[in-house]
């Protein structure tokens, strides 16, 4: 049940809105809108990057997950210390997914959890001495580790520690970089302010570090920026460069390193991804060093093309040759792609509620399977996040910004997609009503989504949810009649 | 005061920047705009206004540069 109207839209919104009390209805309907394609400006339409309501299922993370999760948990000759309490870094210990090659607990530690374990007498007599002792425990048991990040917890910011006074010093001991970020949890309205202060700090930190040190370039130099190799996307992508002829210094921060880091600012064009988490320090190498950045896209064989003939064009003649030569390469590969799923998908609807560039970035991907996407939204997306979605959506279908858990749930229940794209939180309520539900933050235990690779992966993905059997035979707990209960219980 | 980051496209429009708030806009009016005289209050998109203090054009772009509101949007 696609193509409702705009007004019949616009009426869903005004229903769901219903349930609020006045003054959460009035904040609430600034999030949510209809897309109309002849807006130039988002903020028009639709609100964002606010203080999420009390009282409602927001799907938000915070400052630290932006930071430690996203931008610094990835690099992975570094050890990420999450310095505070053990739960914010152990409970999302590895749950993203971020692939590296490397031995883990040697010389790389991607997976591990290192913490300073808080306890009340730190927060009350403050934690600096911890975090020095810390420090040199990892030295004399990790040798091997090319650096260390401090990703400050709640605690940190609220007691007060100096944490920038104890890296420096440590940092002089062990002779490597120690990193001090101030990504607390509570600052800012969502994760989207930690990738900020996460830029910042490479920013500060790292990123000058190699300036005017000796490095053999070559015209062809590029990053891969904003790439978090979630389930391999990072390679993916890179295969695609390289064979293309681009030679890619750098990966940040998927299967990424600090040396890479630290040379990002010799490169010819910046090639950025995740426009959300790190639009930041793009734009920061752009007026140092004068690195022109690119955003692209490589979901889905459309948009992959586009991109690598946008990269191409930053180029001489022979990267575009390069770049037809892949793209023709891939082609018949992805026609078969295309017509073994295609003539399953066509027609089916998707809704995709999940953060940083994926509601806008993979609606071309859905195309190509002939699937539409009938509403997308993102956690924690800022007005050019929107700017550039209202572009990729069609007209009237729904746009929705740091949905509540209940918004999300009614709009599916009316709408009826045959797929909803989100996270793990929502993916068993709605596999429970009996819509296939693919886990878009870290491709469900799949992946890799990018690429001509990906998007195999994808399309098989996204076929086997959707063509399963089962959701036909599913009656929600809810709905369940009560006849059958007392059935049971006399039979 | 606040800090702004001023970018020029490859067809020669300026867009603004306000790291603090994240802020991405399109500057539709520059008081001042030629290579001695550059600057002046700048007009945006959204409607909000700044004042650059008038300086010689600047060599390259992007450009950091504080900036005065006079009239901020929202
Ligand atoms: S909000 Fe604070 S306490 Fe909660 S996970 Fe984030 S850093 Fe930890």
């Amino acid at each position: 049940m696609s193509a409702l109207t705009r007004e019949e839209t616009e009426a869903l919104i005004q229903e769901v809105l219903e349930v609020y009390p006045e003054k959460a209805k009035k904040d609430r309907a600034k999030h949510l809108a209809v897309n109309d394609q002849t807006v130039e400006q988002s903020k028009k339409c639709i609100t964002s990057n606010r203080k999420s309501l009390p009282g409602v299922m927001t799907i938000r993370g915070c400052a630290y997950a932006g930071s430690k999760g996203v931008v610094w948990g990835p690099i992975k000759d570094m050890i990420h210390i999450s310095h505070g309490p053990v739960g914010c870094g152990q409970y999302s210990r590895a749950g993203r997914r971020n692939y590296y090659v490397g031995v883990t607990g040697v010389n790389t530690f991607g997976t591990m959890n290192f913490t300073s374990d808080f306890q009340e007498k730190d927060i009350v007599f403050g934690g600096d001495k911890k975090l020095a002792k810390l420090i040199g425990e990892i030295e004399t048991l990790f040798p091997l580790h090319k650096g260390i990040s401090v990703q400050s917890e709640c605690p940190i910011g609220l007691i007060g520690d100096d944490i920038e006074a104890v890296s420096k010093k440590a940092a002089k001991e062990i002779e490597k970089p120690i990193v001090p970020v101030r990504c607390e949890g509570f600052r800012g309205v969502s994760q989207s302010l930690g990738h900020h202060i996460a830029n910042d700090a490479v920013r500060d930190w790292v990123l000058d570090k190699r300036d005017g040190a000796n490095f053999e370039s070559t015209p062809y130099d590029v990053s891969i920026i904003g790439d978090y190799n979630i389930g391999g996307d990072a390679w993916a992508s890179r295969i695609l460069l390289e064979e293309m002829g681009l030679r890619v210094v750098a990966q940040w921060s998927g299967d990424g390193t600090i040396a890479e880091m630290e040379l990002t600012p010799k490169v010819k064009l910046n090639l950025l991804h995740c426009y959300r988490s790190m639009n930041y320090i793009s734009r920061h190498m752009e007026e140092k060093y004068g690195i022109p950045w690119l955003e692209y896209n490589f979901f889905g064989p459309t948009k992959i093309a586009e991109s690598l003939r946008a990269i191409a064009a930053h180029f001489d003649d022979k990267i575009k040759e390069g770049a037809e030569k892949v793209i023709a390469k891939y082609q018949p590969m992805m026609q078969a792609v295309i017509d073994k799923y295609k003539p399953r998908l066509q027609g089916k609807t998707v809704m995709l509620y999940v953060g940083g560039l994926r509601p806008r970035h993979v609606i071309g991907a859905y195309e190509d399977l002939g699937m539409e996407v009938i509403g997308t939204g993102y956690e924690f997306a800022h007005g050019d996040d929107y700017d550039r979605t209202i572009k990729e959506m069609g007209n009237a279908t729904l746009l929705y910004d740091d949905v509540t858990g209940f918004e999300l749930e009614e709009f599916v229940r009316r709408m009826k997609p045959d797929l909803v794209g989100s996270g793990i939180k929502e993916k068993y309520v709605f596999q429970k009503m009996g819509i296939p539900l693919r886990q878009m933050h870290s491709w469900d235990y799949s992946g890799p989504y990018h690429g001509y690779d990906g998007f195999a992966i994808f399309a098989r993905d996204m076929d086997m949810a959707i063509s399963n059997p089962c959701w036909s035979k599913q009656t929600p707990p809810w709905q369940k009649q009560p006849e059958t209960e007392e059935l049971k219980k006399a039979a | 005061m606040a800090n702004i980051m001023v970018r020029k496209d490859a067809a020669g429009a300026y867009s603004f920047y306000l790291p603090k708030r994240d802020l991405e806009d399109a500057i539709v009016k520059m008081e001042f705009d030629s290579a001695e005289k550059w600057g002046g209050e700048i007009r945006l998109n959204n409607g909000g206004a700044y004042y650059i203090e008038p300086q010689a054009a600047p060599a390259r772009f992007p450009i950091s540069l504080r900036a005065k509101r006079l009239d901020a949007a929202e």
